[in-house]
């Protein structure tokens, strides 16, 4: 399957062949642990055509991805945006490189490559995924592109348009679980009165009627509670309409791609702050300490300088990464934690602290491998930190329509970080009930956190839900503070309050 | 091989062109919605094409940022999203996309919605040029026409094929049977010309919403027919008690007032045609804009004679739309719509408003004149 990048494949040439053997040298001896990393050239349109498809050369057709690329490709025309290098994570990774970059680029991008792709290795939350996606990737489009010639574009991509609309429906973190859910699971299930042991001349004693009685009555509402489904809330509510909506079985392939493909690009999403920081982190690293000749110093401060900007206002990943990174670093070569530094009192004694412990690196190392954002953030964004960088919340305000910045204090700061990454910024959706009242209708329920759902939004989604479902959807969520049913029977869009 | 994104990109401009087709009503009435972007392009604004899902609305949640300034500082748009304004609206859709189609697009999506036949030029058989056009390949011909890229191949292959390559001395001699020579076709091409001449009342009763009526399907009629003629002349002429010919910018922005002769401008019109559009030659098209107003009964009859006598005989089609203005009688309409009940070459519409523009150029142009 391979051969998939022959469409676009050129060979490196024979100068950067040397420099990637020694980049590769100096990021193993620095201490990163890689996948065998492939490099591509790609000229601007291919690589925006990859990058449209998410850094996979095959890909099932779908218009969004031809969205992508006419924006990407304007962007360009417009010299608004320039994207320089693109990682697979796949073994052997594949990642590209683009073709105008001059010869520095090109090393920064070769080594900020590497330690992504060590990332992708190390980091905890990747070890789930996919290591041969680039094939299965490809496997897929030939299954989609199988069901479009059997059943037409148009009626294929509609239903991938329903079903993309579950796609954040998933449960980030169920992939880390083993769930109760296994196949062995399928004995029928016979009511038994749990008795409590006893000799059979005790038994009336130990397990009087009284408490059978009681067992009795605990055994039917169990009963009752099996026949509701799901039993308990669903979080994948991908997964409960993968099982339990009436779709055909090339319908059912699909879903089940979307959801695979969902899962495989999520972890990608729960450590954008701490793959990119890492990825920069390395890369200065390499580059000024090994890498760089002296007349390149300039052009890579340049470079360099233009990926960790920040426009006023705005958060980047890639600099509040790798300050992080660089931070911790500094705080475990200095020994700045522990009870004794954090019960410190004295700001200056403080700020001078330094024990010479020498432990940044391997710390580091650690923290890439067990944390994902959620956890960086809440762990490792500091008072200090966030003094030191000049943080601030915004909200915005009706009055002036705009937005303006909110607060400086830190608590409150840290709160609305840690939120913006919970669930990826997704609301929680949950499945409630797969037979509502009993008329086959689903229920599912917004965990309200203090944002409404987007109205418009929710309308569109549970049209498109209907479509998979067949039957009326109806979504609980809270609007100005009261909570509130939005229900879609596939005609009409009807919003109720909820009798208690 | 088409690429595949070329293939994902070209389902997307359907999508986007489904878009437009859908709203095609509000655009055709409102063109200021309809930026040009050179010279064959338009840009539409379509609402943001995108897979619904459940999300927050975005004013509520704020975010975190970074840099200077005390609370209260304004920071300008969402410095969460990278595009929009983050209006919460209550649609989808708050996102605006930039849709960019040619005009040929355009102009296709209104013959389809609108059902418009294309256009029977007249006068094809007199102006034809004929053109030649490279397109094929033959094994004889002038040097001057010899295609050496195949030539060589030719040659390339029979060497390697004969085995009398020499990798060592990759010389190339053609012999006469490996002589490819590019070879052209005559195209008839029809040059078919037409001119179009808009005439407009500006009498005190056409105020601006009559004009912004006239301006807008006027800019869609030459939409059309540029798409359906090679070469489009356009004439503006206006008139109250009297016509004269202006430039577009004119056209479209004069104020007069005063009262309404309508004979005059037919009678400018038709020394205009007479002077310098030969019918043989040309396809005349008469789109006249009034609130139907005229000076008197005397004067309709006068125009009824003249648009009989030397109008219709060199049209291809003679409009005739009125506005409905507060001020007018509207009575000429009716003048011409007895004086012309069989006469195929006359259209008549009454333009209510704005929204009655895209009917008003369906009965125009529905006709294929």
């Amino acid at each position: 399957m391979l051969n998939a990048m022959e469409n676009y494949s050129r060979k490196l040439p024979a100068e950067l062949q040397r420099w990637q053997g020694k980049i590769k040298d100096i990021a193993q001896k620095a201490g990163l642990d890689f996948y065998e990393t492939i490099f591509e050239m790609l000229d601007f349109n291919q690589m925006n055509e990859v990058a449209s498809y998410l850094g996979f050369p095959t890909r099932y057709p779908h218009w969004r991805f031809g969205m992508e690329y006419e924006e990407m490709q304007k962007g360009y025309s417009y010299g608004l945006h320039r994207i320089y290098e693109m990682v697979i994570n796949n073994d052997p990774t594949y990642a590209y490189l683009l073709e105008s970059n001059n010869l520095v680029d090109q090393k920064l991008v070769m080594a900020h490559v590497y330690a992504h792709v060590d990332f992708f290795k190390n980091n905890t939350w990747f070890s789930h995924t996919n290591r041969h996606m680039m094939d299965e990737m490809a496997n897929h489009a030939t299954r989609i592109n199988r069901y479009i010639e059997r059943y037409g574009i148009e009626t294929v991509e509609n239903f991938i348009d329903s079903c993309l609309s579950l796609e954040n429906l998933i449960d980030y973190h169920s992939p880390y679980i083993k769930r109760k859910r296994e196949k062995t699971k399928q004995r029928e299930y016979r009511p038994t009165i749990h008795k409590l042991a006893s000799k059979p001349y005790m038994d009336k004693y130990v397990n009087p009627p009284e408490f059978i009685e009681q067992q009795k009555i605990k055994l039917k509402t169990r009963g009752e509670q099996k026949k509701k489904f799901p039993q308990e809330p669903e979080k994948d509510v991908l997964l409960f309409f993968l099982n339990h909506a009436p779709l055909e079985s090339w319908q059912q392939d699909v879903l089940s791609i979307i959801r695979e493909e969902a899962y495989y690009f999520a972890p990608q999403g729960m450590t954008k702050i701490m793959n990119e920081g890492w990825a920069t982190f390395w890369h200065t690293k390499l580059m000024t300490e090994k890498i760089l000749s002296d007349s390149e110093v300039i052009d890579y401060a340049d470079h360099h300088s233009g990926t960790v900007s920040a426009q006023p206002g705005r958060l980047n990943p890639y600099k509040l990464g790798v300050e992080l990174f660089r931070d911790i670093k500094e705080r475990w070569d200095k020994g700045k934690f522990g009870k004794a530094y954090e019960e410190c009192e004295d700001w200056e004694r403080k700020e001078k602290w330094n024990k010479k412990l020498n432990l940044g690196l391997e710390k580091v190392f650690e923290v890439r491998r067990f944390y994902n954002d959620i956890t960086f953030i809440d762990t490792f964004f500091t008072e200090e930190f966030v003094r030191k960088n000049n943080y601030f919340t915004y909200k915005y305000d009706p009055d002036s329509e705009q937005y303006k910045i909110d607060s400086r204090d830190f608590k409150k700061i840290k709160e609305k970080f840690l939120f913006s990454l919970t669930n990826m910024g997704q609301p929680f959706i949950e499945v409630m009930d797969g037979n509502y009242e009993n008329r086959g209708e689903l229920y599912l329920k917004h965990r309200y956190e203090g944002i409404e759902l987007h109205r418009g939004y929710a309308q569109e989604t549970l049209k498109n839900l209907v479509k998979l479902w067949t039957r009326p959807v109806i979504i609980e969520t809270v609007a100005e503070d009261k909570p509130i049913l939005f229900r879609y029977d596939g005609t009409e869009f009807m919003v109720g309050s909820i009798e208690e | 091989m088409i690429k595949r994104i070329e293939k994902d990109h070209q389902r997307f401009r359907q999508i986007v062109k489904g878009a437009i087709r859908k709203d095609l009503k509000k655009y055709i009435s409102h063109t200021e919605l309809i930026g040009k972007k050179g010279k064959n392009i338009v840009s539409i604004p379509v609402p943001q094409i995108e897979i619904p899902r459940f999300r927050y609305g975005r004013r509520q949640t704020g975010g975190v940022g970074q840099g200077k300034g005390d609370p209260g500082t304004p920071i300008g748009a969402d410095p969460n999203d990278g595009q929009s304004t983050g209006q919460a609206g209550n649609s989808p859709g708050d996102h605006i996309l930039e849709a960019e189609i040619t005009l040929e697009e355009l102009v296709s999506i209104l013959a389809d919605e609108l059902e418009l036949p294309r256009i029977e030029p007249k006068g094809k058989s007199t102006v034809v040029a004929e053109k030649t056009k490279y397109s094929s390949i033959r094994h004889v011909g002038p040097e001057s026409l010899k295609h050496f890229k195949r030539t060589y191949r030719e040659a390339l292959k029979r060497q390697i094929s004969l085995n009398s390559y020499d990798f060592k001395n990759p010389s190339i001699i053609p012999i006469r049977h490996d002589k490819r020579y590019r070879a052209w076709k005559e195209v008839p091409l029809p040059e078919t010309n037409a001119v179009v001449f808009y005439i407009m009342d500006v009498s005190g009763s056409m105020g601006t919403e009559q004009k912004e009526i006239v301006r807008t399907e006027s800019f869609w009629i030459n939409t059309w027919l540029k798409a359906n003629y090679k070469g489009v002349t356009t004439r503006y002429i206006v008139h109250d008690a009297a016509a004269h010919e202006v430039d577009e910018k004119t056209f479209f922005n004069l104020r007069e007032s005063g009262g309404t002769v309508i004979s005059s401008a037919y009678k400018l019109v038709s020394k205009i045609v007479r002077a310098k559009y030969n019918p043989e030659e040309w396809n005349v098209y008469f789109f006249q804009f009034s609130d139907g107003d005229n000076w008197g009964e005397s004067d309709s009859e006068t125009c009824i004679s003249i648009l009989k006598e030397e109008l219709l005989p060199v049209a291809n089609l003679f409009a005739y739309g009125q506005v409905w203005s507060a001020y007018g009688s509207g009575q000429f309409i009716e003048y011409l719509r007895d004086a012309f009940e069989d006469e195929e070459k006359v259209i008549t519409s009454e333009i209510d408003n704005k929204e009655g523009i895209y009917d008003s150029i369906k009965v125009f142009l529905g006709k294929g004149l």
